[in-house]
């Protein structure tokens, strides 16, 4: 069963094609990994599956249906769920406020029910003892695992993260890999990553991107002996 | 005590306050105090789109005037009574906010502000140009006969003062149910990173609008209000002087907590109240305060108070 | 008067109106373009250009020219000193955080005007122009002999409104070279471009934002200068012109110098058309709502390649 699909999707910026008819499919229960060197087309091509950006052409299914003309915040509703690239929390309000405010319109004004997922969350990312603190004032590591707590608490079925390992430290990442191991087979995962060596470990799936198409589509394995992905990375093709 | 009891109990524990100095206050204070409550209603308004939703408006004298002549004229040329011409003053904020929330979806950041003057100063001009029907800077004297509903002279000082509590009270209450419930926490958000908001599943567009036409709305409702319980209408509250005052008040008070508005439409009153017995210059504190609260204080007095420690504060 | 010379007299005082107003939007443009912020306060430096030459001219004993030029050669530079104090006092230290300054300048713009008034007054003083001679316009017509002038009643303008016009061309030129041909023209335009370029190569940004606005308040100053033999002197006389000047900077795009400069004659040209046919108030109505709905509808004007 597919989760996400697209069909013929494409992006075009004047005359520029950042992304060229991609057809792309995630079965339900996998950690996929989107990567490609800069300029691939990868925030591009994710931001039309969020709906973030509208697509030029082509379409995009979410669980069965037609999410092509869906606005973002719908498909966020639909089961979506999206950690930003550059960290996006709300910094002046508390860590419980920023994880309560991704979860209050599923609990709709039920403030107990709110508070045990934000507390779930919290503890499944390890930041609980900093609930009251100002998200402003966590250290960038913390920062983002409480973009991950917000996305996790809105129990979605994809879950996009883009990027989430950049900036880590290598501790910080191990506990990220951990997470995403914990939570294979409850949600889907979509990881948007530069990181090559947390994709080798965490995913079950590699998608790779160059100049807005497909280059190589296979297991870590296969992705990691593919000649054309090592040429498009160190540029020589 | 819960944070949310504390609160209730301050805010209305300032209405009590209010209530009992009626009757011990002198009457031009008593008079002044009439007058800074229904203009506290106006700050308020805008201290929903721009304290809460952190939309900055610089043309709300549109609705403040939409509600004042929606009553006055109604009155004046339909002939109407009190009552129902206050509905006809809300019914016009309502409209009016609407239909400019809606075009003002379209525009962020410095041309939504530029936006929201081009808009007041057209409806200002407006008043001016139909200065037959709106007696334009001279403005409309509501008869004192008039200013009744149901039996109560509005132009009794007594009645007056109760009525323009009255009406602070409510939206004192409004903004606090809309603070404390889910959609006031989603305008904060919008306020400190709308598209974050939006990717967490919120119609932010829809959230926008909705906070344009109640903020819109209450502002009305305190023009209409203000012509009743004054007697008059003129094009000066159509004027910028009256879409900057709101921000005035609102910055120097507090934006974004409920009591901002008040503390800073009293102490900007009675300020400009002085000065303007010194010099006729008296917009030049007006002036210079702004200036002065965008250097060092954009968090205005209550917003220190609540920064500083009574972190509960909504 | 016929139809025919009104319409012509209507262009010429358009023109003029014009002259100035592309001047002052010019001067807000550069502001927009190189610092990215609005100043709302930019009318007051209209203002504040034609009181001091009001007052510069009022000190000098003699021939009016005398006065005039005096003022015309210190009156802007004031006026500019005084936009940078405002820029260094104020904007430096909100960051040219755009909403925060357009709230500041709002301050500012009450500030300027309110100390104008109470030390010039509330009164509308004249300041005498240079020279000041009329000229009758002839139009063509056709007679028994072929094609003659006439010269039609009441169609003509002044010398010196015909001077301000060719001054404020020569103005506009002198700005077009300052910003494609010299130096200063370069950083500004680099600044523009990419801030956080321009600083890794050591331009000094705080000081291009601090002479950029300088500049603009000394070109809404002259435009007041210009004016001011015209128009009198008035503390209040700041307003219309701002008003216009956005119209002119958001209809023909901001940061666009071709654009700012076809808008001013667009408006100008308008408003003295509109002027005799319609009422004043109207016309304001009007233009206030063309800004509006340009700005909601199409925020890049006619020329810009950026909007707000």
């Amino acid at each position: 069963m597919n989760l996400l699909s697209t069909h013929n999707l494409s992006r075009k910026f004047g005359g520029i094609t950042a992304v060229d008819n991609i057809s792309f499919v995630i079965p339900t229960g996998q950690v996929r990994a989107l990567i490609g060197p800069n300029g691939a087309g990868k925030t591009t091509f994710v931001s039309m599956l969020s709906g973030r950006i509208a697509a030029t052409e082509g379409q995009v299914f979410f669980d069965g249906i037609d999410v092509t003309k869906e606005p973002a915040h719908l498909r966020i509703r639909a089961g979506m769920a999206y950690t930003f690239q550059i960290t996006s929390i709300y910094g002046r309000l508390s860590v419980f406020e920023n994880v309560a405010l991704a979860v209050r319109w599923q609990t709709s004004g039920d403030e107990n029910e709110t508070k045990r997922r934000v507390e779930d969350a919290l503890a499944e990312v390890g930041i609980s003892d900093r609930a009251t603190q100002l998200a402003g004032d966590l250290s960038y590591g913390h920062q983002r695992l409480l973009e991950i707590a917000m996305g996790l608490c809105q129990r979605p079925k994809l879950l996009i993260l883009d990027e989430p390992t950049q900036g880590l430290a290598d501790s910080e990442i191990n506990q990220f890999i951990r997470l995403i191991s914990n939570l294979r087979g409850v949600m889907t995962i979509l990881l948007i990553e530069h990181n090559i060596d947390v994709v080798m470990r965490s995913a079950d799936a590699i998608t790779v991107l160059n100049n807005g198409k497909v280059l190589a589509e296979g297991s870590p394995k296969e992705i990691h002996e593919n000649a054309a992905v090592q040429a498009a990375y160190l540029g020589t093709s | 005590m819960s944070e949310l009891k504390k609160s209730w109990l301050l805010h209305l524990g300032i209405v009590a306050l209010l209530l009992v100095l009626q009757f011990v206050l002198p009457s031009y204070h008593h008079a002044s105090m009439a007058r800074i409550m229904v203009l506290t209603c106006y700050a308020m308004g805008y201290n929903i789109l721009f304290g809460y939703t952190g939309l900055l408006s610089l043309g709300h004298a549109l609705f403040f005037a939409a509600g004042m002549y929606g009553l006055s004229l109604s009155m004046q040329h339909l002939e109407w009574l009190a009552g129902p011409a206050l509905i006809i003053g809300l019914l016009s904020g309502v409209v009016v906010s609407l239909t400019i929330g809606l075009l003002l979806l379209r525009t962020t950041g410095v041309a939504f502000m530029i936006v929201t003057l081009m808009f007041s100063q057209a409806g200002y001009l407006t008043v001016l140009y139909f200065g037959e029907f709106t007696r334009g800077d001279e403005g409309l004297v509501i008869q004192q006969e008039l200013r009744s509903i149901a039996g109560i002279d509005l132009s009794d000082p007594t009645s007056r003062y109760f009525a323009a509590l009255l009406l602070m009270t409510i939206c004192i209450i409004v903004s606090l149910r809309v603070v404390q419930a889910g959609f006031g926490r989603v305008l904060v958000a919008i306020r400190e990173n709308d598209e974050r908001t939006r990717m967490l599943g919120y119609d932010i567009q829809r959230h926008k609008l909705s906070a344009i036409v109640l903020s819109g709305t209450m502002s009305a409702a305190a023009g209409a209000c203000y012509c009743l319980l004054f007697g008059y209408a003129g094009a000066t509250f159509a004027s910028v002087q009256y879409s900057i005052f709101p921000l005035l008040w609102v910055l120097l008070g507090g934006a974004g907590t409920v009591l901002g508005p008040f503390v800073g439409t009293l102490f900007m009153f009675y300020l400009i109240d002085l000065s303007s017995g010194l010099t006729t210059a008296y917009m030049l504190i007006a002036g210079f305060s702004l200036v002065m609260l965008t250097l060092f204080a954009p968090q205005g007095l209550v917003g220190e108070i609540r920064r500083r420690g009574l972190r509960w504060l909504p | 008067m016929e139809l025919g010379p009104y319409i012509i007299l209507g262009l010429l005082e358009g023109l003029v109106t014009a002259a100035v107003l592309s001047l002052m939007a010019v001067g807000l443009s550069l502001v927009f373009g190189v610092m990215r912020v609005v100043n709302v306060a930019h009318g007051e430096f209209f203002m504040v250009g034609a009181v001091l030459a009001w007052w510069i001219a009022g000190s000098i004993e003699g021939n009016p020219a005398l006065g005039f030029v005096a003022a015309m050669l210190l009156a802007p530079p004031l006026t500019a000193g005084l936009a940078v104090i405002a820029d260094q006092l104020i904007l430096k230290r909100i960051g040219y955080d755009p909403e925060r300054t357009i709230v500041a300048t709002i301050g500012l713009l009450y500030v300027i005007q309110q100390l104008t008034l109470m030390t010039f007054g509330p009164d509308a003083r004249p300041v005498e122009a240079p020279f000041n001679n009329r000229l009758s316009i002839p139009l063509l017509e056709w007679t028994n002999d072929g094609l003659a002038l006439y010269w039609p009643w009441g169609l003509g303008t002044t010398s010196y409104k015909i001077a301000v016009i060719l001054a404020a061309l020569t103005l506009l030129v002198a700005i077009w070279l300052l910003m494609t041909r010299t130096r200063y023209g370069l950083i500004m335009r680099a600044t523009q471009l990419d801030r956080e370029t321009a600083l890794a190569f050591a331009i000094p940004v705080n000081r291009v934002y601090a002479s950029v606005f300088g500049l603009g308040a000394g070109l809404a100053a002259l435009g007041g200068v210009l004016i001011v033999p015209i128009q009198q002197a008035h503390y209040l006389m700041g307003h219309d012109p701002l008003l216009l000047s956005f119209i002119v900077v958001i209809i023909g795009g901001l940061g666009s110098l071709p654009g700012t400069i076809v808008a001013a004659l667009l408006i100008g040209l308008s408003d003295g058309i509109i002027s005799i046919f319609f009422s004043p108030t109207l016309a304001k109505i009007i233009a206030t709502l063309a800004v509006a709905f340009f700005l909601v509808f199409r925020p890049q004007g006619f020329f810009g390649k950026r909007a707000l």
